[in-house]
């Protein structure tokens, strides 16, 4: 049944960003909203618009009653989850079903086999997809960690199975640290997820991440090439581009391969994203865990491919089949996007919610800004720190480092501090220009590097 | 004895104890010293911890916890 309203569950950026998508189908949208988002912009350009509670994402955002009785009352056939939030609940995927609507993501089941790390890793293993060496599944106690941590070698990684966006990990590099800290692990993963379950993964040093858009529908999968996405901070990517200039072809190859068997294996449905490690130095890519929504980053697949990701998970949740072959799928060009946040690169990243004084936009062939920002905006202080991205496309990685160059002088945010300074000191870093960089390598960055930061910031003050 | 408010110094959402589970920071009638963590504000999902900069005792919270606080609203009383 193609989806005739659709409701969005979620807010920002990417409730804009669907919203834009829904209405080019022709399909009517109903923005959720909370009291601190009222005069947002995805509620402005929605065609309805249902407040669903205060402030405090916990009663709004993230209370699934409320957000199903005001999609029901509006007459949505459907629900987008966007990403962060509920987008992988599975009892809110279940919630949707069960009042007669349709969840925009995959079924209930799939995303509690995937979203479960552990069950994840034994799926990946059953496709024959590579995974980073560890326990068989969770770890009943400290005893069968130690003789998990034995096997795979020092140093290991403890990780929560209801684990996610890097939270709830732990290195340790010997059996000491192993039994001090795997207790405080469990404690925190329960008191975080509600699930102390546990499990462990070989640290792999020197590692870049990278990960593979896929579509399904449920039957066959295709995928859009990979993104890498190494530098960030705290675990949270801030840079990321589409391809992976790491990767020769055959490597790629391989890689983009085994995301579409893992996702053919349990009959993915909707846009969803497998991220793997990758050491360059053994030529070798692990799987490790697996995204069941939209991601943040998805801009710079629809860049290199041409293909608009929100738009075909609508589609497929309406009930139609993946249309694109993966022949259809071609590599083009290099992309890249930055992510622009409230916060001050000087005072280590401090959020800094206010009000947008000023805002000029670039514009032009290649480049894309996707935020909801507008000039005196409100930035609210109850959600996380992303105002916008900016994505730049070009023929190769040399000339999308150019228009990045040129569209961040062109980016005007006033009125907060944002991270737009810390972007342009590093387009001048020559690491990041030659491309080499690993997951630790923006912390180390930021750590050596203070007069650039400080820099960074002068410019964010203005 | 006087009796101050003390405004909030951040916009977000106030928490009176460090996770659900746990006892609060202070109760209304708890002596206060200076530096004593009084709560917690939420601002874009980072915890900041609300210290004392009065000592007395904490007479009343004016605002329930796990509710949106603006910077500069009263947060509590202090009798010093």
């Amino acid at each position: 049944m193609p989806i005739g309203r659709l409701f969005i569950a979620n807010r920002g950026e990417i409730a804009y960003r669907i919203g834009r998508a829904a209405r080019a189908m022709g399909i009517e949208t109903v923005q959720a909203f909370s009291k601190a988002d009222a005069d947002s912009l995805p509620v402005r350009h929605a065609d309805h618009a249902r407040l669903i509670g205060p402030p405090q994402a916990a009663k709004s955002y993230l209370a699934i009653p409320a957000l199903i009785e005001a999609a029901k009352d509006a007459g949505a056939d459907a629900v987008h989850p966007g990403y962060g939030f509920l987008a992988e609940n599975a009892a809110f995927a279940e919630a949707v079903e069960e009042a007669g609507m349709i969840f925009v993501g995959p079924s209930p089941a799939t995303i509690r086999l995937m979203g479960d790390k552990a069950s994840a890793r034994a799926a990946a293993k059953a496709a024959g997809v590579p995974t980073v060496p560890g326990s068989p599944g969770r770890l009943e106690d400290l005893e069968a960690a130690r003789a998990a941590a034995e096997t795979i070698g020092y140093p290991v990684m403890i990780k929560a199975a209801a684990g996610g966006g890097g939270r709830g990990i732990r290195i340790v590099k010997d059996e000491t640290e192993l039994a001090t800290q795997f207790p405080l692990a469990h404690a925190e993963a329960k008191a975080a997820f509600g699930d102390g379950g546990l499990y462990l993964e070989a640290f792999i040093t020197n590692a870049r991440h990278v990960e593979v858009q896929i579509l399904g529908d449920g039957e066959r999968a295709i995928h859009l090439f990979e993104r890498e996405c190494s530098l960030q901070r705290r675990r949270q990517k801030v840079w990321e581009e589409a391809p992976a200039s790491c990767l020769d072809a055959p490597t790629r190859a391989a890689l983009c391969a085994s995301a579409v068997a893992l996702a053919e294996r349990v009959a993915y449905r909707g846009a969803g994203t497998l991220e793997y490690l990758y050491d360059a130095t053994r030529q070798a890519f692990y799987f490790i865990e697996m995204n069941t929504r939209i991601q943040v980053e998805h801009p710079v697949s629809e860049m290199i491919t041409g293909v608009d990701l929100v738009q075909a998970m609508i589609e497929i949740a309406g009930g139609g089949r993946l249309e694109l072959q993966q022949s259809d799928v071609k590599l083009k060009g290099h992309a890249i996007e930055v992510r622009l946040n409230a916060e001050d690169p000087a005072r280590g990243f401090l959020p800094s919610p206010g009000t947008i004084t000023r805002l000029i936009v670039p514009e032009g062939q290649g480049i894309r800004f996707d935020s909801h920002l507008f000039e005196g905006y409100t930035i609210p202080p109850f959600y996380d720190s992303l105002l916008g991205k900016l994505i730049v496309h070009g023929d190769d990685r040399a000339a999308a480092l150019r228009r990045l160059e040129a569209a961040l002088a062109g980016l005007v945010i006033e009125g907060v501090p944002t991270t737009r300074g810390l972007h342009a000191a590093l387009l001048a870093a020559p690491d990041v220009r030659g491309g080499r960089f690993d997951t630790g390598y923006l912390e180390r960055w930021l750590a050596a590097e203070p007069s650039r930061l400080a820099a960074a910031t002068e410019e964010a003050i203005q | 004895m006087a009796t101050t408010q003390v405004p909030c110094p951040l916009p977000g959402t106030f928490y009176r104890r460090p996770s659900p589970d746990q006892p609060a920071f202070k109760n209304e009638g708890d002596p206060v010293a200076v530096g004593d963590t009084i709560g917690l504000i939420e601002v874009m999902k980072t915890f900041n911890e609300v210290k004392a900069e009065i000592a007395g005792t904490l007479k009343a919270f004016l605002v329930e916890d796990e509710e949106a606080v603006m910077a500069g609203q009263p947060l509590y009383e202090i009798d010093a």
